[in-house]
């Protein structure tokens, strides 16, 4: 009962959040330089004719709050509205280009994961030594480096110099589309991987100090096994805890990365919509990453939650 | 490491403050004639599509890269070192207040917002600037006042409760100079996430009009040059790389410095 009290504050939270988060959204278009009716017409003529119409069509004199509310229900029934430089229906247009973001964000993920997490447990179980110090060093400029210079100098090393990527396109087979995407992901999951790192070595530190791993040391387990079967399973919760800020900033990344690369995902459509100030198109895909956003992290609780009977028991004590 | 550190900053702070005076060219004549080419004893990082010097422009857009920058860090810093101070040391629901605040603005994809509220309204790099400047102060804020509350306990502190000196006395002559590297380097670290938060606003074309001498926008208007010269955007990448990690590495080490302090 007490779990299903906290999971429903949670939930209140996060649609609160999105709702703040689409009035701020739509109001996006009313703020825009020119006003709404000059966004609406895009590049037709402007005559008193075209903005009376465009007026009446978008019922541009209502009340904020009216508009609002027809707005919000479109959404709400799938209906994002017709982009102004496409002249198409957005939901089509994102569908379109949402594979190649998705496919981009989940190869950075799992360079993350298979790249982070070994290295932070290496550099905790080597603690003060140079290859400790090596890692560190690197982890602390690879989280300072921008992902657009990082991938300038990749797309140069490795696909100019080196000739062993392409510099342009995403592939058709499955195949080329994972080799044309290795460079984009690897400058997206740059950062991510350095704040698993840190945060992995910090846990695996922490840990070290515990009983449990004294005990286990003193039972005299092989050191993998102790690392591998105690360590690695705790650490994972402090980790779990960083999912927020790396989702943060592979969304923001992806941003980057597309430009720098030249890839056609929602990143890049981004950009260009606010370049045009295709309106509808920022709107739909400011709600979409609030709306991970917000998902990612009740997921996160949820795992929390599933993984540690600690949290589980303090969740209940708050409720 | 600390003294290489510092005289990376060092320089390039003096790139800023003379840049535009040392420029071997005029950082916007063209050349078309010449177009892009690689470097030479003329043109020692070579030139862009309109022949214009990379070096020079380069030197010329150090100042704006590193000014807006340092706004935000001494903005940010004295703004959350106030109020985190206060938030700390007083605690009540201005604590509570501003530590939800602090969640939501940590949670949000700061970037994101950056990219489309600049982007959508325009204004430019000042209302960029005032952005950033609200998104940072509340991650920093949490810092001091973590730290507030650590240094609270301290006998220190407590003496001069008993003292009865003025709480405002008790905060910034008794905490404060026990906060300093702390400070100085959240400074830092607000000072590198403008930079790049900047220098990738105008790579994404924002905020700046085409043309510039600006670090950001190189990158992007030479991007296409990879073949022809590729120091026209791989110099400016690598001077924003150099510049961050420095201060991140710089600010680093003072943190560790701070935590060595506390557990002596």
């Amino acid at each position: 009962m007490a779990i299903l009290a906290f999971l429903g504050r949670r939930l209140l939270a996060a649609v609160l959040l999105l709702g703040v988060l689409s009035v701020l959204t739509f109001g996006l278009l009313a703020a825009s330089p020119g006003g709404p009716e000059q966004v609406l017409l895009g590049g037709r003529p402007s005559t008193p004719e075209t903005r009376a119409a465009i007026r009446a069509e978008y019922h541009l004199d209502d009340p904020f709050p009216v508009r609002y509310a027809r707005w919000l229900g479109d959404v709400l029934s799938g209906d994002f509205g017709t982009s102004i430089a496409y002249r198409e229906p957005v939901v089509n247009i994102i569908a379109e280009r949402l594979p190649i973001t998705a496919g981009l964000a989940a190869y950075a993920v799992v360079i993350t994961v298979v790249v982070g997490v070994p290295l932070g447990l290496i550099a905790a179980i080597r603690r003060g030594g140079t290859l400790d110090q090596g890692i560190t060093a690197t982890s602390l400029i690879a989280l300072a480096i921008p992902s657009f210079a990082l991938s300038i100098l990749l797309l140069y090393g490795f696909a100019v110099a080196l000739g062993w990527f392409p510099v342009f396109g995403v592939g058709e087979t499955p195949m080329e589309r994972i080799v044309h995407l290795t460079l984009p992901a690897v400058a997206l999951a740059s950062a991510q991987t350095a704040i698993v790192v840190r945060q992995m070595r910090a846990a695996a530190l922490d840990l070290d100090q515990q009983d449990f791993m004294t005990f286990a040391k003193a039972r005299g387990l092989a050191r993998p096994t102790v690392w591998i079967a105690y360590a690695l399973r705790n650490a994972a919760l402090p980790v779990l805890t960083v999912g927020g800020l790396i989702l943060a900033a592979n969304l923001t990344g992806a941003l980057f990365v597309e430009q720098a690369f030249g890839l056609h995902g929602l990143g890049s459509l981004l950009v260009g919509a606010v370049g045009q100030k295709d309106i509808p198109i920022v709107q739909m895909l400011v709600l979409l990453s609030g709306a991970i956003v917000v998902v990612v992290n009740l997921l996160i609780d949820l795992a929390y939650l599933a993984v540690d009977p600690r949290v589980r028991y303090g969740a209940m004590e708050a409720a | 490491m600390r003294a290489v550190l510092i005289t990376v900053l060092a320089l390039a702070g003096l790139a800023a403050l003379v840049g535009d005076a040392v420029a071997p060219h005029d950082p916007a004549a063209q050349n078309l004639v010449l177009g892009a080419v690689g470097p030479s004893a003329d043109h020692w990082l070579g030139t862009d599509e309109l022949g214009r010097d990379v070096l020079s422009r380069l030197l010329a857009g150090a100042g704006s890269a590193l000014f807006w920058p340092v706004l935000v860090a001494v903005g940010t810093t004295l703004l959350s070192t106030a109020l985190g101070l206060y938030a700390g040391y007083r605690g009540g629901w201005v604590d509570s207040l501003m530590m939800r605040v602090a969640d939501l603005a940590i949670a949000m994809p700061g970037m994101l917002v950056l990219i489309v509220l600049v982007g959508v309204i325009g204004g430019g790099y000042g209302w960029a600037v005032l952005a950033m400047a609200v998104l940072f102060t509340p991650g920093d804020i949490r810092v001091v006042r973590s730290l507030t509350l650590a240094q609270r306990q301290m006998a220190y502190a407590e003496a001069a409760y008993t003292l009865g000196l003025r709480p405002s006395r008790i905060m910034f002559r008794h905490l404060l100079p026990n906060l300093a590297p702390t400070v100085v380097a959240s400074a830092l670290l607000s000072f590198v996430a403008a930079l790049v938060s900047l220098a990738g606003l105008s790579f994404l074309g924002i905020g700046l009009p085409a043309g510039t001498p600006d670090w950001g926008l190189m990158i992007e208007e030479n991007r296409g040059l990879l073949d022809l010269n590729p120091l026209a955007s791989i110099a400016p990448a690598a001077l924003i790389t150099v510049v961050a990690s420095a201060a991140t590495l710089l600010g680093d080490r003072l943190f560790e410095t701070m935590s060595e302090g506390g557990a002596r």
